[in-house]
């Protein structure tokens, strides 16, 4: 039986996320099937468009993993990605799109579990959420998340 | 610098729903300062557009462009080739880009997607404040280089009015009251004698906007 299965993207800190998916596979921990990484040398580097053009080109949602407040290795990287996130979440309702497609997650270099299970519970709240609707609008017949088996 | 902000996007989309294909033109110079219109926001914009309008099943192909200037012929002239083939110019330039730019384009519809707001400065990362209105006759030499004109909420010449309290103005308590920032200059300038200059009242009708449209004439530099 196909089932959707959420393409998720997460913008990952090489701080802090990256350590911890690193730390997810040392673990052996599973992790949703339709997952992008995306390192990004501090989450401050994650653009405004950098988050639309996910959901642009068909993520149905998108995480970005940064370092705890008041622990970033450049000052204000992860409180920058945070404004950006409410700035592109605001846009997002503004064109009719869920603005709990984007989230932000602080996140410690040895939290593998709290990785794992962080997208574990976005691919949930994902899959009640629906597929994006942009992808399902430009290809109807190929939406490339749905088709693959649990 | 030319102070910007971007239109609402709704109010955006709105002047784009006849429209199938269009330019999206920023500007390199103020609007990119200020972050209302520079490269990076063109993208940003869109983006935005590009998916609301598929959400609402009706696609909009957008050319994207950021000129160094849209205020100058010359550029206004360049951009004016690449619009061609699309139906309408989405510009995120000031009102002088858009006037320019629809100067340049006789047959195709110049949109602003920004409100022109103010000439101001960069107060800090992501706040920029009013500096001058262009008034016409600057009187910055004799009020130590801060604007009654722009910064108080009254444009009072001659000192302040009896609402400065503690250094703010009545109007809105974050504002610093013009006046006690110019007599704080002039203080530390040793120039505080320049208070007893009364400046006369400023005329409007010959200063500014008495004839229409302002313009600048340097018979050295015509052509």
């Amino acid at each position: 039986m196909l089932v959707f299965i959420p393409k998720i993207v997460a913008f990952c800190c090489e701080q802090s996320g990256v350590p911890a998916a690193e730390m997810a596979e040392t673990l052996k921990l599973s992790v949703p099937a339709n997952l992008e990484i995306v390192p990004v040398p501090c989450a401050g580097r994650t653009e405004t468009l950098f988050l639309l053009k996910a959901l642009e080109r068909g993520a149905d949602g998108v995480i970005v993993f940064a370092c705890h407040e008041e622990n970033c290795q450049y000052l204000i990287g992860n409180m920058r990605a945070k404004s950006r996130l409410l700035y592109a979440q605001n846009l997002l309702q503004k064109i009719g799109l869920e603005k709990e497609r984007l989230e932000i997650c602080n996140i410690a270099t040895n939290s593998g579990v709290k990785f794992a299970e962080t997208l574990k519970d976005k691919a949930i709240r994902l899959k009640e959420l629906g597929p994006n609707p942009l992808t399902r609008i430009n290809d109807p017949l190929a939406h490339a998340n749905v088709g693959i088996k649990e | 610098m030319i102070k910007a902000e971007q239109k609402p996007i709704e109010e955006i989309l709105t002047y784009l729903d006849p429209y199938k294909k269009i330019l999206l033109s920023g500007c390199g110079a103020c609007v990119t300062v200020c972050h209302a219109g520079g490269e990076k926001e063109v993208s940003l914009l869109a983006s935005s557009l590009k998916m609301a309008r598929n959400l609402t099943g009706k696609p909009l192909e957008i050319q994207e462009i950021t000129p160094a200037r849209q205020c100058e012929p010359e550029f206004a002239e360049e951009l004016a080739e690449k619009a061609e083939g699309v139906e309408a110019v989405l510009s995120l330039s000031c009102g002088v880009g858009v006037q320019t730019l629809a100067r340049s384009l006789t047959k195709t519809p110049v949109i602003p997607g920004v409100n022109t707001v103010f000439m101001g400065e960069t107060v800090s990362h992501g706040v920029w404040e009013e500096r001058c209105q262009a008034c016409g006759n600057c009187l910055l030499e004799r009020t130590g280089g801060v604007c009654p004109i722009a910064r108080c909420s009254k444009q009072l010449l001659n000192g302040p009015c009896g609402g400065s309290s503690k250094g703010k103005c009545e109007i809105r308590q974050e504002t610093d009251c013009a006046w006690q920032l110019i007599y704080d200059r002039l203080k530390s300038l040793g120039q505080l004698d320049k208070l007893r200059e009364v400046i006369p009242a400023k005329n409007w009708g010959t200063e500014s906007r008495d004839k229409g449209p302002r313009r600048i004439v340097r018979e050295d530099l015509k052509i």
